[in-house]
């Protein structure tokens, strides 16, 4: 797999492209310009870009604001801050007003790593999938990140979009077609499911590639809408594999992997099913990619769960 | 239409008011009077939007930000003919679009409000929308006073002073009570014009049940060039009535059929008198 940039700076270039399309397109932030790699956006299109200063609610409540004139608007800010303080700005003020803000959380699930819980974002897909007229979409790679924004600039409904900092391995060739809530199999293989969403679909591509040199056939799929689900998708691969493993840099309340179980159960499909996610615990100290390892979020951890899970298959 | 005639508006609104909270046996009896002149006077004076122009994109825009006085909204956007007056009955029924806080379901609100803080910021993004697209809309903002604890309120406050938004005006309702009891007992917000201008915004105080002033005063709307304007509108919560007057009480609260045909008579006496003196000009 070839490394590509970080998907913040593909949204940034995406967002700029789009923007010097069309003069009614706006970027708003909050003093998160530099962090939203924005810098040459707002040098090159003054006139198209909101500074709110370090006020989340304000963001998304001018946001909607702005949306409701007419406006196509991008609210960018940390995930953490955007989806935890402004909250209620979102739930009424965007969803339930239904504006069609498109609010943009960087810097998501716990791309601040040492920097603590306070700036982790790992609460956002749940507390947004129990919001009414909420999408919700986390791109993997930077084809998904361009296609993402490309496809929710022009949508009809507000939509929650997260990412992270770091570079991101190519996962997809670029004539892939990409659909809002439309999964992406990314490879396929018959023995057990890897479900994952965000950058967590490259760790779960490098899992798959270990258990292939073992004779385990593994499927990935990028399940980059975690709101609608792709319900076909998941139903196809508990009916055609023998094991799920849902992946997501998320708390493992609330997120794609209940999501999915929900589904599953209510379907009455009975799979050997495991959620990777973080745990219900303030993380460990270190960087984004030694939390990640320290839950299991490596291609080895997910290895390993993938191991253990077809053992109990096998055994049952 | 004349001063005496938006008078008699008033006093019908008052009825209209009591009567669907009343058949509703659910509503914000006090808020709604406080702000109910100002409602009239924005809706038959001042506001450039009808049922004909609420989707041309240069109206001007009303947010009530304290949404729970949305019985005063109802009457008034009724009386407009933004939607049959019977659809008032709904009020809180099932399946009815006529919620206890606004919702653009129903035709000629903006926004949908209740949870306090929110309309300013909204306002400020429809007035900067404005100025983008050099539209010469304005947009017109209801804050409750009790409302203005909320942080985000002065967030907002700061942004519009900022961007020099002299196309937004914003109304407080300035009732000095909030359901547990006297703003200034409970988190004092004065001296509260002082704040104001210290955020930027230019203000003037009203008597906020004395319509002339009212249409006076938006008359002259921006204040000062490139701020936006505040409007200091002082309210007696529950004014109309004699015994709902300033009573911590009547913030939400239904009243038993004795009180709801004594306020009747005390407004069909106003009502009479105004009808008198339309007659007589």
């Amino acid at each position: 797999m070839e490394l590509g940039q970080p998907n913040l700076e593909i949204f940034a270039e995406t967002a700029l492209t789009l923007a010097r399309q069309d003069s009614h397109l706006l970027v708003v932030t909050s003093d998160s310009r530099g962090s939203g790699k924005l810098t040459s956006f707002g040098q090159l299109l003054p006139d198209q870009i909101i500074e709110t200063g370090i006020a989340e609610q304000n963001l998304v409540g001018i946001a909607a604001g702005l949306a409701s004139a007419g406006k196509r608007v991008f609210a960018v800010s940390p995930a953490c801050f955007l989806t935890a303080r402004a909250l209620e700005q979102i739930k009424n003020d965007v969803a339930y007003s239904d504006h069609p803000v498109k609010l943009i959380g960087i810097s998501a699930g716990v791309s601040y790593g040492a920097l603590g819980s306070t700036h982790h974002s790992l609460h956002d897909y749940a507390a947004l999938r129990a919001i009414h007229n909420m999408t919700i979409v986390a791109p993997a790679d930077n084809f998904e990140t361009r296609e993402t924004i490309r496809a929710i600039a022009n949508y009809p409904q507000p939509v929650y979009a997260r990412f992270g900092k770091l570079p991101q391995y190519h996962l997809h060739p670029t004539d892939t077609a990409f659909t809002i809530g439309k999964a992406i199999t990314v490879i396929e293989g018959s023995d057990l499911t890897f479900i994952a969403c965000g950058e967590t679909v490259a760790l779960a591509v490098a899992a798959a590639r270990v258990l292939t040199d073992e004779g385990i056939a593994c499927r990935v799929v990028s399940m980059h809408t975690i709101k609608p689900l792709d319900e076909a998708a998941l139903l196809a691969a508990a009916r055609e594999t023998r094991a799920i493993i849902t992946v997501e840099e998320h708390s493992i309340y609330g997120g794609l992997g209940e999501a999915c179980a929900a589904l599953l159960m209510q379907q009455g499909v009975a799979i050997p099913f495991r959620i990777i996610g973080i745990p219900d615990e303030y993380t460990v100290t270190g960087s984004q990619m030694e939390i990640l390892t320290h839950y299991g979020l490596s291609a080895e951890g997910l290895a390993a769960t993938a191991r253990q899970l077809l053992a109990v298959e096998r055994m049952g | 239409m004349t001063e005496v005639e938006l008078k008699l508006k008033s006093v019908e609104y008052r009825q209209t008011i009591l009567r669907i909270i009343k058949q509703a046996n659910a509503g914000h009896t006090g808020g709604s009077l406080s702000c109910i002149d100002i409602l009239n006077v924005l809706y038959n004076a001042v506001l450039r939007v009808s049922p004909q122009t609420h989707s041309d994109p240069d109206r001007d825009r009303y947010i009530q930000s304290k949404g729970h006085s949305v019985e005063a909204l109802y009457t008034v956007l009724a009386d407009r003919g933004f939607f049959p007056a019977e659809a008032l009955d709904t009020l809180g029924y099932y399946q009815s679009h006529f919620i206890g806080h606004p919702t653009r379901k129903v035709p000629g609100v903006e926004q949908n409000t209740g949870a306090l803080g929110h309309g300013l910021s909204v306002g400020v993004g429809l007035a900067l929308a404005g100025k983008k697209d050099q539209r010469d809309y304005r947009v017109y903002v209801l804050l409750g006073d009790g409302e203005l604890a909320e942080g985000s309120s002065w967030e907002a406050a700061m942004t519009a002073a900022h961007y020099g938004l002299d196309n937004l005006v914003v109304i407080v309702d300035r009732n000095h009570l909030q359901i547990t009891g006297r703003t200034e007992e409970v988190n004092s917000l004065e001296p509260l014009k002082a704040k104001f201008e210290a955020f930027g915004f230019a203000v003037q105080a009203v008597n906020g049940h004395a319509i002339d002033e009212l249409v006076e005063i938006f008359n002259r709307v921006p204040f000062a060039a490139g701020k936006p304007s505040l409007v200091l509108a002082h309210t007696i919560k529950g004014k109309g009535v004699s015994f709902m007057e300033d009573t911590v009480k009547w913030h939400h609260h239904v009243p038993n059929d004795e009180e709801y045909s004594l306020a009747l008579r005390e407004l069909e006496a106003a009502a009479l008198a105004l009808r008198g003196s339309i007659q007589w000009s």
